[in-house]
């Protein structure tokens, strides 16, 4: 067994890097222009909101309809602390790791002080109330004009994300998360969708663990806000509106509700189908809503279900070169 | 010893008084059955001894200890497991993870060791899964284990919500009418494993059910419960002569 | 005291083209407990089809309203049918997406059809105000709220009343149980869809008069607030809805005027939160407890 987590460690590994190598290969030989970088970046940023919010929605079960609310507490704190290190003279990355950890840390608490009242609602009603609250963040941002900058928007930020630096954070928090899925919390986090009663029922301290999800989530929804901004160097509070949260929930939903996996390829799926359908001028974003419409009615449980993709049993089925072992299923059937 | 003790525990709902000067001492390693007509308060009782509902009069101890106002999870590390009458498992879930969710307070790491993966992590989660397949065996479903709980027949089903409470560590088990929706076959394999449980771990049964062979069959001491209210309790035999039972169930 | 006067008058008008765009959304949910994120564009629809009849073909109001609420009862349907029908037990929340992308396509049907600078709606309901003592009211105002008032009576008394109306009531309470009764549970909630609509539409068009616009996006804010309203008063209750829109019409009105107006969105979301948080189930709602 242990040879086995071993083996699937270093595919991972090797995987991961394969992938680095290849983006920085055609990066570097610029088949990958600056406008394909920035896609690029926003597909790491879109996979960091999308896997936080499935640990709320998906592994929780809780429907959060607010996480545009924690990016912007993220995204402008991270902003803050960037503009106030900016003459330190730190090297950039190191810099934004800290705006980021300051980012993560404030979103976490907003997401506990939020979480508290609003996890004691159950399906719709959470949706709403985080709904709710995720408007009311951002009308705030709105109206804090000497902080944020308002509706202007707030400009002068450090442009300290990078295409090697998001992608390095983008894999930690993932596999960050994916760690936290396989332990108990993570298991007692799942109970919960899955039973809270009966969960309870075996010992498990509900309300904790509702909420210690719930703040994760908003920590990495805050270290996403936080990228966003020292990407675009130029934050808006319109962007963090109702259909910002929307957009990130369709990536879950799509990719499958549980499965971080599922996520990472919904994110990369409908950041680049926006992108690509951009030649169609206005009828972009109708073939958008409509390709999303008929993905929901063929599959409506999402890509990957809550199942993970995983890279060792899928070497494992290419080199048997059979999907279903005709011998195992006999052996199902006894 | 009491391992559990009611006293005068009573609950109102609006105007309705569900259960009134509900009075049980239940000794250690004893097997009790609560029986009584639908709609009696059986139900409710259970809810209250778990900490679902909070009695509005009356004390229980567990184990000695006053377990009113504390929250079902509190009552379980406390050591009282129950089961649902409409089984609640975790149905996504294989059979082995709805144990190890059980043994969710057994293991001790904190989150962070658990994203980490420190030496801890690895040690806990191996002892965590071998106890927990070791704990399968016991229930002879060992070859379920990566199985999803949903996809189990029925009376695994049950087995399976039986063995989760278990897996808890308690020192009594409450059933809620763990043979409803079984058949005769299956309602005679339960009475063996209710029977192989006590002995196997040692504990005290609390059961809820409706099935009178089942009842009768195993428990020591049955209590009697109609609108809300104990009507008789002792052993069978004085159970099924008693004339006010025989009212209840019966009619005049 | 006037101004007060006034200020209330308006937060009635508003309210009650929340509490009919609310009932729509209440409708829906009550029958198939889907939150249907495109009631607010088919109220955009309403008032973009109000525009075209009333500019092309020069309808008087009341023929235009008519109009307009067929249609989007017919492209209510339609959506039900095509979209969420399919999805019917699929997990909620994939028909919530669902709902999310009609809502999309909608507002960029209408940007690719119509474009998307606002179009000016023609005054077709007269503007000249009728004065009662110091009070100036305007007609559209009058208008929105006397009408408001004859729909909800009127799909008061359909659902008590009549047999369809009945049928919805019972396909809401339990859907297993109404097919063995012999009703015809589809066709319900196709009607369900079509009445909610052609109230969406309603809304839709004595906001775009109100307004004097119509655009693409317009339905997004008041469909929100409406949903805002319908959770408010208890979504799924009919009362419900109709409180909630006032409520949240009154309360958007008097704080725009007598506190900020870039704060009203944040003071309706937070009252929002308050009613939720002390009462999970909405003001008119019954709390449910899971049964163990």
């Amino acid at each position: 067994m242990k040879d086995n987590i071993k083996k699937s460690y270093l595919l991972n590994i090797v995987g991961i890097l394969s992938i680095y190598l290849i983006l920085k290969l055609l990066i570097g030989g610029n088949v990958l222009n600056r406008y394909h970088i920035s896609i690029v970046i926003f597909i790491c940023i879109n996979i960091i909101l999308a896997t936080s919010l499935n640990l709320a929605t998906g592994f929780l079960g809780q429907l959060a309809l607010g996480h545009a609310g924690f990016m912007a507490v993220g995204a402008y704190v991270s902003a803050i602390t960037a503009v106030a290190l900016k003459s330190s003279g730190l090297p950039d990355t190191l810099m934004l790791v800290i705006s980021l950890l300051v980012a993560g840390i404030f979103s976490g608490i907003v997401g506990i002080a939020i979480g508290i009242p609003a996890l004691r609602l159950r399906g719709d009603y959470l949706g709403i109330i985080t709904l709710g609250f995720g408007e009311v963040i951002r009308v705030i941002i709105n109206n804090m004009k000497s902080i944020t900058g308002g509706a202007q928007g707030f400009t002068g930020i450090p442009r300290i994300a990078n295409f090697d630096n998001v992608f390095w954070i983008t894999i930690i928090v993932v596999g960050i998360l994916y760690a936290l899925t396989h332990s108990r919390q993570g298991r007692a986090i799942i109970s919960i969708r899955e039973d809270e009663i009966a969960s309870e029922a075996v010992g498990i301290q509900t309300t904790k663990y509702k909420v210690l999800g719930f703040a994760i989530a908003a920590f990495f929804a805050g270290i996403g806000g936080g990228l966003y901004a020292h990407h675009l160097a130029f934050l808006d509070p319109k962007t963090f509106g109702f259909m910002k949260s929307v957009e990130i929930l369709v990536i879950v939903v799509l990719g499958g509700m549980g499965s971080l996996t599922g996520s990472i390829i919904a994110a990369i799926i409908l950041t680049i189908l926006p992108e690509a359908l951009r030649e169609f001028a206005n009828y972009r974003m109708l073939i958008y809503s409509f390709i999303l419409v008929v993905m929901m009615i063929f599959r409506p449980q999402g890509i990957f279900g809550t199942k993970e993709f995983s890279l060792s049993s899928f070497l494992h089925k290419l080199r048997y070169n059979q999907i279903i072992s005709p011998r195992k299923e006999i052996k199902g059937d006894e | 010893m009491a391992i559990l003790q009611t006293t005068e525990l009573a609950i109102q709902f609006g105007g309705l008084r569900a259960v009134d000067n509900f009075n049980i001492s239940i000794n250690e390693h004893e097997l009790v059955g609560l029986i009584g007509p639908n709609g009696a308060g059986k139900t409710t009782i259970f809810n209250m001894l778990t900490g679902v509902y909070r009695p509005t009069e009356g004390d229980i101890k567990l184990d000695g200890v006053s377990i009113v106002g504390k929250k079902p999870y509190e009552i379980v590390k406390q050591g009282a497991a129950r089961t649902f009458q409409n089984i609640r498992l975790f149905k996504n879930l294989s059979v082995i993870d709805n144990i190890k969710i059980a043994y969710h307070n057994e293991m001790k790491y904190s989150t962070l060791e658990g994203i980490f993966r420190t030496k801890r992590y690895w040690k806990e989660e191996k002892k965590a899964h071998q106890e927990s397949l070791d704990f399968l065996k016991i229930f002879d479903m060992q070859d379920y284990a990566n199985t999803l709980a949903k996809n189990l027949p029925y009376g695994k089903q049950r087995k399976l919500e039986i063995a989760r409470g278990l897996a808890t560590n308690p020192k009594i088990l409450m059933l809620d009418e763990p043979a409803a929706g079984m058949n005769p076959q299956e309602t005679y394999e339960l009475m063996d494993t209710i029977h192989f449980i006590r002995d196997k771990f040692n504990i005290t049964i609390l059961l809820i059910e409706h099935d009178m062979n089942l009842v009768m069959g195993i428990c020591e001491r049955i209590v009697v419960v109609d609108h809300g209210k104990i009507i008789a309790k002792g052993l069978p035999e004085e159970i099924k002569n008693n004339p006010d039972v025989i009212k209840v169930y019966l009619g005049e | 005291m006037t101004l007060f006067l006034q200020q209330l008058i308006n937060g009635l008008s508003v309210g009650s083209i929340y509490a009919v765009i609310a009932l729509g959304y209440t409708m829906v949910y009550g029958i198939i407990k889907l939150i249907n994120f495109a009631h607010g564009e088919i109220m955009m629809m309403g008032a973009y089809f109000a525009f075209v009849t009333a500019v092309t073909i020069g309808m008087p109001f009341y023929m235009v309203l008519i109009v307009s609420m067929l249609i989007a009862a017919i492209l209510g349907l339609s959506i039900e049918y095509v979209a969420y029908k399919p999805l019917r037990n699929a997990p909620r929340i994939s028909a919530l997406i669902t709902a999310i992308g009609i809502s999309l396509f909608l507002q960029n049907l209408a940007l690719v059809v119509f474009k998307p600078e606002p179009k000016v709606m023609p005054a077709i309901i007269p503007k000249q105000p009728i004065l009662i003592g110091n009070l100036q009211i305007g007609t559209v105002t009058i208008v929105t709220i006397l009408l408001s008032v004859i729909f909800m009576i009127l799909l008061d008394q359909f659902i008590k009343k009549t047999k369809p109306g009945k049928a919805m009531r019972a396909v809401s309470q339990d859907k297993e149980a109404s097919i063995l009764m012999g009703i015809n549970v589809n066709r319900t909630i196709s009607l369900t869809f079509a009445i909610g609509s052609a109230l969406g539409a309603f809304g839709g068009v004595l906001y775009s008069i109100a307004y004097t616009q119509v655009y693409p996006t317009m339905g997004i804010m008041p469909g929100l607030k409406a949903f805002v309203a319908a959770v408010l008063g208890g979504i799924g209750l009919l009362p419900g809805a109709m409180l909630g829109g006032f409520v949240i019409g009154m309360i958007e009105t008097i704080s725009k005027a007598y506190i900020s107006s870039q704060w009203s969105d944040a003071i309706v979301f937070g009252i929002l939160i308050i009613v939720l948080i002390v009462k999970p189930t909405g003001i008119l709602g019954k709390n449910e407890r899971e049964k163990v």
